[in-house]
């Protein structure tokens, strides 16, 4: 191989997206752009009611419009048997009863819950006419109260589900109760928070869609789908709904475009069309309607905390307490359950050396649509908690926003570190991120730019904020421990074609991660081979062996590694090969370059010599190896892997009108193993946009009936180009690689997403100083800020 | 979207004509009539597409008025060097909406025909002492606007073009709503030798409208300070997610005073 070709796609190297050429010139292949024969469309009728009791359903003149194939409601779903959309995490409450779990019709079953739940199907030759269609369903509904506010959901007179009469999912507690009490007792200082961590929607850019289809001949379902994880959908869908054997069910997850984790779960939608591909003999499409996204794709976050903070008078931490309610939306929602526990109140540690910490979270079920895991998954909630209340406490102990975090950091020579709420760290440097972020903001120089910026009319503010992660997600038996129905392992299948090329099959699923370049820069940099010879196929359950998907920022440390793991088996049988051909010794033979060579000596076979050998074994040692080159890999975390990073926001307020020009924003991260630096930035861009975006935009509001008056984009604010700087982002700068996957790699994915929402505030609440504003809940809108400024205004000149 | 009939008539007469067919509807840039038709909320019989006759095109710049005529889109608003000359703040305003894809559809006579209680144009035709031209008749300003959505606009009535008086300055100051983009609260600000006009968009229940205080006082004293004492009161202003009654009434204010410095005030 020429030297050029191994620079370009070596590990480390900002090779370009791979992807991209099909992406940037429209020639994506998405489950919209697919069309199968005889394909008819589904229309979903779904309820304009929040929640309520269905009173009259009549589909007859439904089914009776032009070109309409079948009409289904919940009777036809319950007549064939099927199971409901099954949940795949338990949670043990702390009573030790499990939590209330409800069923989860496919089609609302007597009572409707959430505006958006939908009622009937109704399949057509054409959409327009499933539509027309739908418009002639007598649909009446004798609505109840619906639960809405969660803080109030317990009280609220009516119930979501008759199995949870307060709506209550589950009441959990994490943590040493008595130690963090403790912790309190002895406290120089208290900050108590409470907060808002505000309803996202995940508006991924391509619609969810999917396609089933069924092969009489062979009795065979395929279910095309917008899906992070195909080989879940299978397993869930076949499993616990439909009752479809593996081998008679093909999932495919084409092109994605963005998931965000709204593309993990599984959806009644796919269950819908797998099942009436059979009823109705020809293949049932549906893609959602923008609007129709917003009222059935899963939200994120949604939670309302207390934390309070135990200090000494140097402002060490000593104990940290946060009581939390999750909103779970009207059903629980595949991994819901596990977002605000396990992913949420084991971060609690944060960079921090906290000795003790206890939380504990309620669950509640309202009349919105379910929630779960977005872009960090409880990470971000752990973070934002621990990152603003750190800042209050430093602004009520006068001290510096870097300085008490100096303070309680967990120093390098501390590692491993076990924190007290059951993670252990491996590896990390926070005050070298810190540091580095610094620097890069010019941190000193800010007090300069306060009063340049006040001189302009300006209130600028700077704020901090040191994030952690817990990625690579997950050991199978750690997790099965904690309630959740499956391994989190990931699979990779190596095929080495005779001619030398590769073709990797991967568990992991690429939606805009970029994996076809990163993992073919992993397989070249092993077989000493060009990316260009190297093929990644994913989303497939047909070619693929199996796999968990890609979420939590766990492809390249687990999904990857498994790679690796298949590729030591394939390097181990050419060694034998290669032994065999040069007739020497496997153990004198080394592998470098691309090249099987005899130690001590010039003999050497090039790879694609022994992979064809492997394939022609004419001279072969057939005795005691099979032809053949071709590994299967399956890898089980050690242990997660905890990324981390400082993040810095510095905004200007226009105090005439409370809009926020965000005017720098940097990140200095902490990966480990850096594969593609320009692919790791690029995640951490679109993260940190997402984040900001949470954090000053994005606004989900749900009125007392309901209703979700942010259902479109005329309302629900995207971030947009103009709205965010130029980031600054430096994700190689330290590096303590991870020390348990073989490529040292933590995952990068949701790290701007998690550590920017905190920065912006803090930013903001420094802005607001002058105004006695201690906190604002997101999104920090114009209108939120300009009132908080209005009230705080008489006062001040009265002062 | 329901079936309708699609008309594209090459003439004015023809188009009036057309008008008068079963719940027909003009089309002009439709970059609101098809999504609204798109959600099936709206069912024209037939959809009258004035993007082909020819009189509705063009844009006039006089000595002391300019006309642009129904159809003109806003990308041509927007890159007319001669409207840039006349009237930059019309130009700027233009150059705002929405975004490329929209101003590269959207006309100027589907705009004040809509009258959307959050558009820009409303406020310019307002303060420029605009005319607006129909197939038979011209109709000031301040009797097209009637309220949200509603116009003079009379069955089969097509606006033909919008006439505006050239000031002696003017500025419009756009405060978005994050989402949309539309005016949250919108000033458009013109002086003619001592008169000021002040026409706010985005912010009243009853669509846009000109503010009597704000004019009286920048007529007396064309600074930025004269606005401070005015009063200008929430009621009657919109509430939504965005935005409350005071927090528009306080955004007329600031915009008023921003445009005010825009024109050397």
């Amino acid at each position: 191989m020429a030297k050029d070709e191994v620079s370009a796609s070596a590990v480390g190297a900002p090779m370009k997206r791979r992807e991209d050429v099909r992406f940037l010139t429209g020639k994506g292949s998405y489950t919209d752009d697919m069309n199968r024969p005889g394909q008819s469309y589904v229309v979903f009728l779904r309820s304009s009611v929040a929640h309520g009791v269905i009173r009259t359903l009549d589909v007859e003149a439904a089914k009776a419009s032009e070109g309409v194939l079948a009409v289904y409601t919940h009777r036809d779903i319950e007549a064939d048997g099927l199971g409901g959309v099954p949940c795949g995490w338990e949670i043990t409450q702390s009573d030790g009863s499990k939590m209330v779990e409800p069923a989860h019709p496919i089609l609302a079953s007597g009572k409707v819950r959430h505006v958006g739940d939908p009622v009937v199907a109704v399949i057509a030759e054409t959409k327009a006419q499933a539509r027309d269609a739908a418009e002639k369903i007598t649909l009446e509904i004798d609505a109840l109260p619906a639960v809405v506010d969660m803080r109030s959901a317990e009280t609220a007179g009516a119930a979501v589900h008759d199995e949870a009469p307060n709506n209550v999912c589950y009441d959990w507690d994490f943590g040493d109760k008595e130690k963090t009490e403790a912790g309190f007792a002895q406290a120089a200082h208290v900050t108590t928070l409470e907060f808002t961590n505000n309803r996202l929607i995940a508006n991924a850019m391509e619609p969810r869609a999917c396609i089933g289809e069924h092969d009489a001949a062979g009795d065979r379902y395929t279910l095309i789908t917008t899906s992070q994880n195909p080989h879940v959908i299978r397993l869930l869908m076949g499993a616990f709904v439909l009752n479809i054997p593996e081998h008679r069910l093909r999932v495919l997850a084409p092109d994605v475009g963005g998931g965000f984790g709204s593309k993990i779960y599984h959806y009644a939608e796919e269950a819908l069309v797998t099942w009436a591909s059979k009823k109705v003999g020809r293949p049932v499409k549906w893609t959602a309607d923008r609007s129709e996204s917003f009222i059935s794709d899963a939200h994120g976050r949604d939670h309302v905390t207390k934390a309070e903070l135990a200090m000494d008078a140097e402002g060490k931490f000593l104990a940290l307490r946060a009581d939390t309610m999750a909103n779970m939306g009207s059903y629980l929602s595949t991994f819901a359950p596990c977002v605000p526990t396990w992913l949420h109140a084991t971060l609690l540690a944060g960079q921090y050396t906290t000795p003790a910490i206890h939380c504990r979270v309620r669950a509640m079920f309202t009349n919105t649509v379910p929630v779960d895991a977005y872009r960090g998954a409880g990470r971000p909630e752990a973070t934002y908690l621990l990152e603003r209340i750190i800042n209050k406490a430093a602004a009520e102990l006068g001290l510096d926003q870097a300085e008490i975090r100096r303070r309680n950091f967990i120093r390098p020579d501390q590692f491993p570190y076990e924190t007290p709420v059951a993670l252990t760290y491996d590896t990390g440097d926070y005050l070298a991120t810190l540091a580095r972020v610094m620097t890069m903001a010019d941190y000193a120089g800010f007090e300069a730019r306060r009063q340049e910026a006040a001189g302009r009319g300006k209130l600028r503010g700077l704020g901090l904020s040191c994030y952690i992660e817990a990625c690579g997600i997950a050991p199978s038996s750690l997790v099965g421990a904690l309630g959740a129905r499956a391994g989190l392992y990931e699979a990779a299948t190596v095929r080495v074609n005779p001619t030398g090329s590769v073709s990797v099959f991967t568990g992991s699923h690429s939606h805009g991660q970029g994996h076809e370049t990163t993992f073919a820069q992993v397989v070249a940099d092993q077989l000493g081979i060009p990316a260009d010879s190297i093929e990644i196929v994913h989303g497939d359950t047909d070619r693929i062996a199996f796999g968990m998907g890609t979420y939590g920022s766990r492809s390249l440390a687990v999904g990857g590694s498994a790679i690796v793991g298949a590729i030591e088996k394939i390097v181990a049988k050419a060694k034998r090969i290669a032994a065999h051909l040069m007739e020497a010794s496997v153990d004198d033979i080394v592998f470098e370059d691309g090249q099987f060579k005899v130690a001590g000596t010039d003999k050497a076979k090039a790879f694609a010599e022994v992979s064809l050998a492997a394939y022609v074994p004419h001279q072969y040692p057939i005795e005691e190896l099979e032809p053949g080159l071709e590994e299967t890999s399956f890898y089980d975390p050690k242990n997660f892997t905890y990324p981390a990073g400082s993040y810095l926001c510095e905004v200007e307020v226009d105090p005439d009108t409370g809009v926020i020009d965000i005017v720098g924003m940097w990140a200095a991260d902490d990966f480990g193993k850096v594969i593609n630096p320009m692919i790791v930035e690029g995640q951490v861009h679109g993260g940190l946009a997402q984040g900001l975006g949470q954090a000053f935009i994005e606004q989900c509001v749900y009125d007392a009936n309901g209703q979700l008056p942010s259902g479109s984009y005329m309302d629900y604010a995207m971030p947009r180009a103009d709205d965010l700087p130029s980031f600054a982002v430096e994700t190689d700068l330290v590096g303590t690689p991870c020390t348990h996957n073989p490529l040292g790699v933590k995952g990068c994915g949701e790290a701007g997403a998690i550590g920017s929402p905190p920065a912006l505030v803090n930013a903001v609440v420094d802005a607001l100083k002058p105004y006695g504003v201690q906190h604002m809940d997101m999104p920090l809108t114009p209108q939120k800020v300009w009132t908080a400024i209005d009230a705080a205004t008489p006062k001040m000149a009265a002062e | 979207m329901y079936d309708f009939q699609y008309v594209k008539p090459a003439n004015l007469y023809d188009a009036v004509a057309a008008m008068g067919s079963e719940d027909a509807q003009a089309l002009s840039g439709g970059q609101t009539l098809t999504p609204t038709m798109k959600q099936r909320l709206a069912q024209p019989g037939t959809l009258v597409d004035l993007t082909g006759v020819p009189e509705l095109k063009g844009i006039e710049v006089g000595p002391d008025s300019v006309t642009i005529k129904a159809a003109t889109r806003h990308v041509e608003v927007e890159r007319s060097a001669e409207l840039r000359a006349a009237i930059p703040a019309l130009v700027e305003l233009a150059s705002r909406i929405g975004d490329p894809q929209v101003r590269n559809r959207g006309t100027i006579g589907g705009s004040v025909a809509n009258n959307d209680p959050s558009a820009c144009y409303p406020a310019a035709v307002m303060a420029l002492d605009g005319v607006v031209v129909t197939n038979n008749r011209e109709i000031s300003a301040s009797d097209f606007f009637q309220g949200v959505y509603a116009t003079a606009l009379e069955e089969n009535e097509i606006v033909t073009a919008v006439r505006f008086r050239r000031p002696d300055s003017a500025s419009y100051q756009k405060f978005v709503q994050p989402a949309s983009r539309f005016a949250l609260t919108g000033v458009f600000l013109a002086k003619f030798g001592p008169e000021a006009r002040v026409a706010v968009t985005g912010a009243s229940e009853n669509g846009v409208f000109r503010h009597a205080g704000l004019e009286q006082a920048l007529s007396a004293s064309f600074t930025a300070a004269a606005a401070d004492p005015v009063a200008v009161s929430a009621d009657g202003m919109i509430q939504d997610l965005h935005g409350t009654p005071a927090y528009r009434a306080h955004l007329i204010k600031v915009m008023t005073k921003r445009a005010v410095q825009a024109c050397g005030g």
